[in-house]
């Protein structure tokens, strides 16, 4: 088999906890409009808390403690660019490298902790039961129940009072402030909420890896874009918020099959960022590519009958042309005017809307 | 009562682009008046507007709603009793969000105590589609439509009812049927007529059409040059003509009208 089972398995595991960052570039992308670039640094925040606090013996702590991480990381960014007007994308990169210093510090001026010899979260539900099923299927079992938790929460948060002011920020400013909303607020709490999701994704990935690595987080920010566009092609223009959220996870897990796929065609390592680069330009370039091609398609025979019906006109008002005119100047027209039908019929479908659009006057003229 | 004393505003201060935008302006409006306001382009009407509705803070002078200072309120929260419609019909509303959605929004000026986590109630919704249904167009029967379905018009009535959903202490109306077409323009005007009767709201209305700033309301004001150069009310006003107000115009800007739109909109005759 192509696929085994345990690489799907992976895939779906590792999908989810990504899909926690997409959810949180959903927040703060694509509902509140900011574009947060911080994502990288404090997706490694949230995986150094985690594996220090585990080490200490505390899990399941961990998870909070990680999410707080990455509240604090979102005040200060969402600070930076509401009190101090700092661009958006200047406040995330300076958050970021920021974090770069801050990420080793929590981990002990170390590049790398490893997590051997001490209970994790995945472990601790393993350790539920002993069953042969279990012992395989926890780790998706629980990812399962707190991406599904996660997503359900979100959707009802944006429904709340609260959810709706943010919504509503990242949507149209002009009628926010008309509302006696505050939008400098609504951009921190959002940024607060979005950075929670990635602390928490970096403190299950740190478990789940049982390490936690300084260089964690690179790339990070493209990847859960590509999962955020690659779940947007699904949800299309739906107005369901459940959908749209749901959307984003199946994306998520998505992105990590094709890079599964990659990696099972035997793609290099060291050709892997491109790989990667390739999968991110491919996804945002799909909806494009897909409208071009419908609009194209839907039209294609209309458009060949559009062609031959102005040929025909065309080759009507020339034998009218040339019964009229004398023998010696009709080699001469018709031989000319003939080109560029010729050229036209076989040309790609482009070039005929083109020519198109050019010939219809000049044949009325004729 | 607004009570707006001697307010100045000055933009790109000390450079080439200096702008004096508003100079010593002073205006007292009662509860109740509906003043409307006309001017060439330039002369501060929107500037006017923005120094009430907070977007920036004058440079001197203060303004007072109600006997309460709010010179130095920020914007979102003068907003809780300054309703406000734009020239743009797009800019008032939430396109990607529902018209329910929109109108919980707008309620929430009402709702200041209510707890931030709870969601729109039934209550509420019913409140929102008997208001909805005030306007005549179907809406009631769309709630669940994202408003970049609507139309211009509807967007505009649909902001006239988010505006005064909470009967604003005073309305600030920036040309807002300027951008729509004329039959659509008369019923916006129509609806903004009869919800500032039916409420007693205080209102301030821009327009370039000069018979329209006569025929509104019960007061109308002249700017130039970051000033009201010309208020006019009561009997006086009722005998005036849209030339008279041209002449008033020219007498007290030293100029002949530079603005088109005005110039066709009294040609009409509307």
């Amino acid at each position: 088999m192509f696929l085994t089972a345990t690489i799907v398995q992976t895939a779906v595991e590792t999908g989810l906890i990504y899909s926690l960052v997409a959810l949180s570039l959903f927040l703060s992308f694509t509902i509140l409009d900011v574009c947060d670039l911080s994502t990288d640094g404090c997706y490694t925040l949230g995986c150094a808390v985690g594996v220090m606090v585990a080490l200490t013996g505390h899990p399941i702590l961990a998870l909070p403690a990680s999410m707080a991480a990455g509240v604090l990381s979102g005040f200060i960014t969402g600070i930076l660019q509401t009190t101090f007007k700092v661009p958006s994308i200047l406040a995330g990169i300076i958050v970021n490298t920021g974090l770069y210093t801050i990420n080793l510090m929590v981990m002990g001026f170390k590049s790398n902790v490893a997590l051997f010899g001490t209970d994790t979260v995945f472990s601790l539900f393993r350790g539920l039961s002993e069953s042969a099923f279990w012992q395989e299927w926890s780790t998706l079992i629980l990812l399962i129940i707190l991406v599904t938790a996660a997503t359900l929460i979100l959707h009802w948060f944006l429904g709340t009072r609260v959810g709706l002011s943010i919504r509503a920020t990242g949507d149209s400013p002009a009628m926010v402030r008309a509302s006696s909303i505050s939008p400098g607020f609504m951009i921190v709490l959002g940024l607060c909420i979005s950075n929670a999701f990635t602390g928490l994704a970096g403190s299950l990935i740190g478990q789940y890896n049982k390490m936690s690595d300084i260089n964690l987080g690179t790339g990070m920010v493209t990847i859960a874009l590509a999962s955020l566009i690659i779940g947007t092609t699904f949800s299309g223009h739906s107005i369901h918020m459940l959908w749209k959220i749901i959307s984003v996870v199946i994306g998520s897990i998505l992105y990590r099959f094709i890079i599964s796929i990659a990696l099972r065609l035997n793609v290099p390592t060291e050709a892997f960022k491109l790989v990667s680069a390739v999968i991110v330009a491919v996804a945002i370039m799909a909806p494009q590519i897909k409208s071009m091609v419908a609009v194209r398609s839907g039209r294609r025979a209309e458009i060949r009958q559009r062609q031959n019906d102005i040929a025909a006109a065309r080759s009507a008002v020339k034998t009218e042309n040339t019964s009229g005119r004398s023998s010696e100047s009709s080699d001469k027209a018709d031989s000319s005017p003939q080109k560029p039908y010729d050229s036209l019929n076989n040309d790609a479908n482009d070039q005929m809307k083109k020519g198109n659009r050019e010939n219809t006057p000049k044949g009325g003229k004729n | 009562m607004l009570n707006i004393v001697s307010i100045s505003k000055v933009f790109n201060k000390g450079t080439v682009n200096e702008k004096k935008a508003l100079s010593g302006l002073s205006l007292r409006l009662d509860d109740g008046d509906f003043a409307t306001i006309v001017g060439s382009n330039g002369a501060g009407k929107s500037t006017l507007f923005n120094a009430i509705a907070g977007s920036f803070y004058v440079d001197s002078g203060y303004i007072e709603l109600d006997g309460n200072d709010i010179t130095y309120e920020k914007e979102h929260r003068r907003s809780r009793y300054i309703g406000r419609l734009f020239q743009d019909p797009l800019q008032g509303s939430a396109p990607h969000m529902t018209i329910e959605e929109n109108l919980a929004i707008a309620y929430l000026r009402a709702s200041r105590d209510k707890k931030p986590l709870s969601r729109i109630t039934a209550a509420e919704r019913e409140k929102f589609r008997e208001q909805l249904s005030l306007l005549g167009m179907g809406l009631e029967d769309r709630m669940k439509n994202p408003v970049g379905l609507l139309s211009g018009g509807q967007r505009q009535a649909l902001t006239l009812l988010m505006a005064t959903m909470v009967t604003p202490r005073i309305l600030l109306l920036d040309e807002h049927t300027a951008a729509l077409d004329p039959a659509t323009a008369a019923k916006v005007l129509d609806l903004t007529k009869a919800i500032v009767a039916e409420r007693h709201i205080t209102c301030l209305m821009v327009t370039h059409n000069m018979s329209q700033a006569l025929e509104m309301g019960n007061r109308t004001l002249m700017m130039d040059g970051g000033r009201i150069v010309f208020d006019v009310k009561g009997e006086e006003r009722s005998k005036m003509s849209v030339n008279d107000l041209l002449k008033k115009f020219e007498q007290n800007t030293g100029g002949a009208l530079d603005n088109d739109r005005i110039l066709l909109s009294t040609e009409e005759g509307v």
